[in-house]
This record gives structure tokens, C-alpha cells and sequence, in this order.
């Protein structure tokens, strides 16, 4: 048998037909869904008199909209939201899937929960209607985004219709330099391959460096797999995953632990497998980087200057020069100089324990700069409750964070959580594209403790520098 | 869905690269529980100033292509989130072939779901279409799925490639969950098969 990567082989395990053309039915494992782009899907269903094919394997939890400061316990504020959360409330009981509604511990950022209550799990197929539902794929299992059409076609038949990708390796050798994070590997990646560089592709990550991650770390990794333009971003199982996995509410238990365990053993790349394409970083060459422009290629280190746009080629020229407008700098400018005045640390790309712990670390006994608006968002109710616990939302509100509740808050501005025109904010999320973080909104990119540094500072900051 | 066969209208340039899907429509706009009426919000950041008014400098702004039916885009469109309300708010503005230089991918798959035609070319036919799509009015191309042909407003004819499957659709504004149900047994049996392989799942 022809050696196989870590894809070909969950892949394989999946097609449930293939036609003549190559086009297969790929089983689904497991349908994550949120309350903004099922709400259709399930109208859907309901026009044609269709019924969910798997409820069982089918979770849905209301994330993007919700607000997250304290008073949303007495009902969300905004009517679309409102009516989006109420749709997905009554979606989840017609259709009888699992559901954590927004009073519920558990609730969070969809991405966080699924893996955080053992629903992810190594070598399955893993789809929700989220782009970044490639976070998954730090488990060894196969996640990828859809749209509304496809959340429907998966409610309705559990499949959907695709074709396969190819292999791309992305190789981190060695240990990273202190102060360099999860985040910084992602960044310095898609800084390498740009946006578009993994466009048909499903990356497995792999290398010293990887291996050394925690699944925290991985999960932020596989998060950004999809901002290099991935279908998918995949990590081969191990130990740390394993263990990580064993004990969750939803991870097999007893015999069938044991039975899954001997096949997830099977989940890595053979020795010799073809990869399309490969790209290998040495871990001890990256350095905490952050975001100048408006992709999230526009990556440098933190130590660098703002580039010109004639440093580029082709269409990237216009486009550099249109992002360091927006972003209001110069060219030439020092990233240490920029001056920021918000930090947001959350999301489903650094909303977990350890990204808190390491922001906490950079915090503690520190006070943000006067005028600073900080927030803290945990991934979901369980990492929040954990950092209480851990002493560390003590800290950041005595450094001067907001402490707030579960959701995807301010890194996509569906919910109170915004930026103003022309607002600057040193932020721990995906995307740093116009407008994301609200209209004319400016969102710098980076890792916890470099967000942390940043709210000391009050400008972009190398974080080794406070370490 | 409506079948797609041939289209002959304006074509709008729009040269900038990684145009993303915010651009396309600003979350402000995903919290709607329907699919139509997004076309007003098309590119609403870009397409209108802060106090509602129209910025005349955008493309679809200007008179010539205010019907404008086939966008040529710079490399990489539609990157970003997995949104599906880009494609609805295309093709309710009245888009309904988008050419590139390349695609993000589930923004690609999002257009052939709703019977829009998503043309990759190779760099050196893009030159050519973007220069014609800057004609204004005149830039009246033709579209043709069945032939795999765009012929510009001067008659140069430019073949592209398509999946034979997706073609299929399209032509024939086929339900994917339609066809997918007839091969239900399919999935049944892969479902017995996999339960006892992975009865963990």
C-alpha cells in the first residue's frame, strides 16, 4: 500500500461514494453550528419538509452575537441579535440537537466548546458554518468551514459534496526563542506563504516546534489555517492529545476509549508520503510579530519598521498602500512606536486558559496605561470559571481589564464589543481586515503576552522587553 | 435553483487583491434570518460614506455599472470568513459570474450554491479582461457556461476551465440536497460500516 499522509487517511476513512469524476460524499462526524449562518439552513430544512439526519452528532451554541458584559443576563439589547439567539434556540429544540444556550457554564465560542467538552475528537470529519472551524484540526481531525447551503446539505444528509484537496507540509523545526508564541508560528507562516499560499490545500503542521505545543497552542496554530487561505490545517495526534482528550464529557470511555486509542495511534503521515507542497520556518528564526496592514499577511517582527509600498510586487503594491492609509501610519515608522488604545484578548484563536495565563503573566503587579480600554474575553464559561480559580481575573482587573463573559466579542463587532472610527487596537484575533473590529476600526494582530505588553505600554511593544 | 446558461452584460473591474469578505458585506449586515435583499449592502463599506450617501468614486457607483452582472476581481477574492451572505448579497445585486485570478476557497464553494459562476483565468487573460471591464457601458462581455467561453467586447474569445459536476448544476440549477437524498443508501451503509468500525463517534 502506497504510503499515506495524515489527510489521505481520515480522508479515506470518510467517503462514503465517490463518483467517476473524483467528487465524493464525505461523511461528517460532527456539525458544530452558531446562530448566525444556521438560521436560513434550518428554514430551509422546514420549506422542504426535511428533518436533521443526525442530531446526535450535530451541537449548537450561540457565540458570534451575544454580548458579554454582565447585564446580558437580563436578555440581549439588540433585535436582530436578539431574534438570531431566539432562532437557534428553537432550532436546537425542534431538530432535538445538543445545545448550550447563553445561561449555560458551558456556553463560549463555539470552537472552544466543542474541544472543551470531548465533542472533538482525533481522526473525525468536523464542519461548521465558521471559517475557523480549522481550530479543530489541532486534534488530527479533519475541520474545515462551510456555508449556509453546505450547515444545510450536512443537517439534511450528514455528508457533503467535496473533492479532494491537496497536501501541503508546514514544517517548524527546533524551539522557539523565549517570548514566542503559538500565535507568532501562525503569523510567521502566513507572513511566509500569504494569504492565498495554501489556497487548495489541507496543511498539516509538523516539527519540533509543533510538537512541543500544548493543545492550546495547536488550536491557535490551526485556528489561522484558514487566514494562509488552507481548506484545512492538521496536526497528527499524540500524547498531549490524548491526554488533553481522556476524561471529557463527550470522549469515549472504558473498551471504547481503548478501541479508539488503537486506531487514533494509526493517525499520523507515513513515512515517504507525498505533500504537494512544502514549507519549512526554523523555529529559533521567529520573533513575537504583529500585524501593520489590513491581511493578515502583513506580518513583521516587532522590532521592524513599516514597509513602502514599492517594497512590494504587483497587485500587493495598490493594496499595501491602501492598508497603510487606512491603518494610519508611515511608511518607514517604527512598530514599537505605534500607539494603540484598546487591547482585546479573546477569541476562538486566544480565548483559552493558557492564553490568559500568559497575558497574566506579562500583567501581574502592572497597571494598563491611563486611557487604555483593555478587555479580557474568555473562549467560554469553563475558561472563565478556571481563570477565577487560577487567581488570574484577579489580576487582570487589577492591571485595569475589563473582565467579561463568553463569546467572540470584539473580534468580528456582531455585538456591543466594537471599535469607533479610527480607533487603534492591539488584538489577540484572526482578522485584521478594514472595518473588522467595527467601521474604520484599526486592529493590530498579535500573541496574549504581546497584547499584555501592549496595554502596559500603551503602544506596540516587544513583550521580551518586560519579560 | 435558476438554471445559469449564458450571460451577456457590463463588466466592472475591481483590480484590488484580497478583497475579503467583509468588504463584501460587513458583519453589520449577517444578522438578517433571510437570504434575499443584500444586494443594497453589497461592498457597503466601500460603496457608501459614513453618512449613508453614495461615494461616487466606487465602481458600481458610477452609471456604466450600476448593472453591472459579471465583476472582474483582483487574485484572492473572497477571502475570510465562511459567510455565506457575500454570495447571497452578489447575487441579489444582480452579479452573476465573478472573475479572478484565484479564489478563496469555501467563498468559491459559496458561489456555486447559488448560481453564481465563480471563472478562474490565468494571469494574462486576466490583463485582458480587466483592461475591457474598464470600458464603462461598453465593456459588454459574454458569458457562456455550456461552451466554457468569455469573449470580451472586441470578440477575443478566452476558454476556461470548470468541474464537470459543479457545470452540471449549474446548467441545470440542480439542489445538491436533492441529489445527494438519491444516494442516500450510500450513506446509510457507510453509516452501518463506520458504527462499528468508530462506534465512539
Amino acid at each position: 500500500m502506497s504510503p499515506k499522509t495524515l489527510y489521505d487517511k481520515i480522508w479515506d476513512a470518510h467517503v462514503a461514494h465517490e463518483a467517476d469524476d473524483g467528487t465524493c460524499l464525505l461523511y461528517i462526524d460532527r456539525h458544530l453550528v452558531h446562530e448566525v449562518t444556521s438560521p436560513q439552513a434550518f428554514e430551509g430544512l422546514r420549506m422542504a419538509g426535511r428533518n436533521v439526519r443526525a442530531p446526535e452528532k450535530t451541537i449548537a451554541v450561540p457565540d458570534h452575537n451575544v454580548p458579554t458584559t454582565p447585564d446580558r443576563v437580563h436578555g440581549i439589547e439588540n433585535p436582530e441579535s436578539r431574534i438570531q439567539v431566539e432562532a437557534l434556540d428553537k432550532n436546537a429544540k425542534d431538530f432535538g440537537i445538543h445545545y448550550y444556550p447563553v445561561h449555560d457554564v458551558r456556553q463560549g465560542i463555539v470552537h472552544i466548546v466543542g474541544p472543551e467538552q470531548g465533542w472533538t475528537l482525533p481522526g473525525m470529519t468536523v464542519v461548521c458554518g465558521d471559517s475557523h472551524t480549522a481550530t479543530h484540526g489541532a486534534f488530527g481531525a479533519l475541520a474545515h468551514g462551510i456555508g449556509t447551503s453546505e450547515v444545510e446539505h450536512v443537517l439534511a444528509t450528514q455528508t457533503l459534496i467535496q473533492k479532494k484537496s491537496k497536501n501541503m507540509k508546514v514544517e517548524i523545526t527546533g524551539k522557539l526563542q523565549p517570548g514566542v508564541t503559538a500565535k507568532d508560528i501562525t503569523l510567521a507562516v502566513i507572513g511566509e506563504t500569504g494569504t492565498a499560499g495554501g489556497t487548495g490545500y489541507v496543511i498539516e503542521y509538523c516539527g519540533e516546534a509543533i510538537r512541543n505545543l500544548s493543545m492550546e497552542g495547536r488550536m491557535t496554530v490551526c485556528n489561522m489555517a484558514i487566514e494562509g487561505g488552507a481548506r484545512a490545517g492538521l496536526i497528527a495526534p499524540d500524547d498531549t492529545t490524548f491526554e488533553y482528550v481522556k476524561g471529557r464529557p463527550h470522549a469515549p470511555k472504558g473498551a471504547q476509549w481503548e478501541a479508539a486509542m488503537d486506531w487514533w495511534k494509526t493517525l499520523y503521515t507515513d513515512e515517504g508520503a507525498h505533500f504537494d507542497k512544502v514549507i519549512t520556518l526554523r523555529g529559533e528564526d521567529i520573533a513575537p510579530v504583529v500585524t501593520w496592514g489590513t491581511s493578515p499577511e502583513d506580518v513583521l517582527p516587532i522590532t521592524a519598521t513599516v514597509p513602502h509600498p514599492n517594497d512590494f510586487e504587483g497587485g500587493k503594491v495598490d493594496a499595501a498602500r491602501r492598508s497603510i492609509e487606512y491603518m494610519g501610519l508611515e511608511a518607514g515608522q517604527k512598530l514599537s512606536d505605534v500607539e494603540i488604545d484598546t487591547v482585546f484578548i479573546g477569541s476562538c484563536t486566544n480565548g483559552r486558559i493558557e492564553d490568559l495565563r500568559a497575558a497574566a503573566e506579562i500583567l501581574k503587579g502592572k497597571k494598563i496605561k491611563d486611557g487604555m480600554r483593555a478587555m479580557v474575553v474568555p473562549g467560554s464559561g469553563l475558561v472563565r470559571a478556571q481563570a477565577e480559580e487560577e487567581g488570574l481575573a484577579d489580576i487582570f482587573k487589577d492591571a485595569g481589564f475589563e473582565w467579561r463573559l463568553a463569546g467572540c466579542s470584539m473580534c468580528l463587532a456582531m455585538n456591543p464589543d466594537q471599535l469607533q472610527p479610527g480607533e487603534r487596537c492591539a488584538a489577540t484575533s484572526n482578522r485584521n481586515f478594514e472595518g473588522r473590529q467595527g467601521r474604520g476600526g484599526r486592529t493590530h494582530l498579535l500573541s496574549p503576552a504581546m497584547a499584555a505588553a501592549a496595554a502596559i505600554t500603551g503602544r506596540l511593544t516587544d513583550v521580551r522587553e518586560l519579560m | 435553483m435558476e438554471k445559469f446558461d449564458k450571460v451577456h452584460g457590463v463588466a466592472a473591474p475591481m483590480p484590488l487583491i484580497n478583497i475579503d469578505t467583509d468588504m463584501i458585506i460587513p458583519k453589520v449586515h449577517l444578522k438578517t434570518i433571510k437570504r434575499s435583499g443584500l444586494g443594497v449592502v453589497l461592498f457597503d463599506e466601500m460603496r457608501y460614506h459614513d453618512d449613508g450617501q453614495e461615494n461616487e468614486d466606487f465602481v458600481l457607483n458610477k452609471p456604466a455599472y450600476r448593472e453591472a452582472e459579471i465583476l472582474v476581481a483582483g487574485d484572492n477574492f473572497g477571502c475570510g470568513s465562511s459567510r455565506e451572505h457575500a454570495p447571497w448579497a452578489i447575487k441579489d445585486f444582480g452579479i452573476k459570474v465573478v472573475i479572478s485570478t484565484s479564489f478563496a476557497d469555501i467563498f468559491f464553494n459559496n458561489c456555486f450554491k447559488n448560481g453564481i459562476l465563480p471563472i478562474v483565468v490565468e494571469e494574462e487573460h486576466h490583463v485582458i479582461l480587466m483592461e475591457d471591464a474598464h470600458k464603462g457601458e461598453n465593456a459588454r462581455m459574454t458569458v457562456h457556461l455550456e461552451d466554457q467561453q468569455i469573449t470580451t467586447s472586441d470578440g477575443v474569445v478566452i476558454e476556461f476551465d470548470i468541474d464537470p459536476h459543479r457545470k452540471h448544476c449549474l446548467l441545470n440549477g440542480l439542489d445538491d440536497i436533492g441529489l445527494t437524498m438519491e444516494k442516500d443508501h450510500h450513506i446509510d451503509k457507510f453509516e452501518n460500516h463506520a458504527g462499528q468500525a468508530r462506534p465512539w463517534v
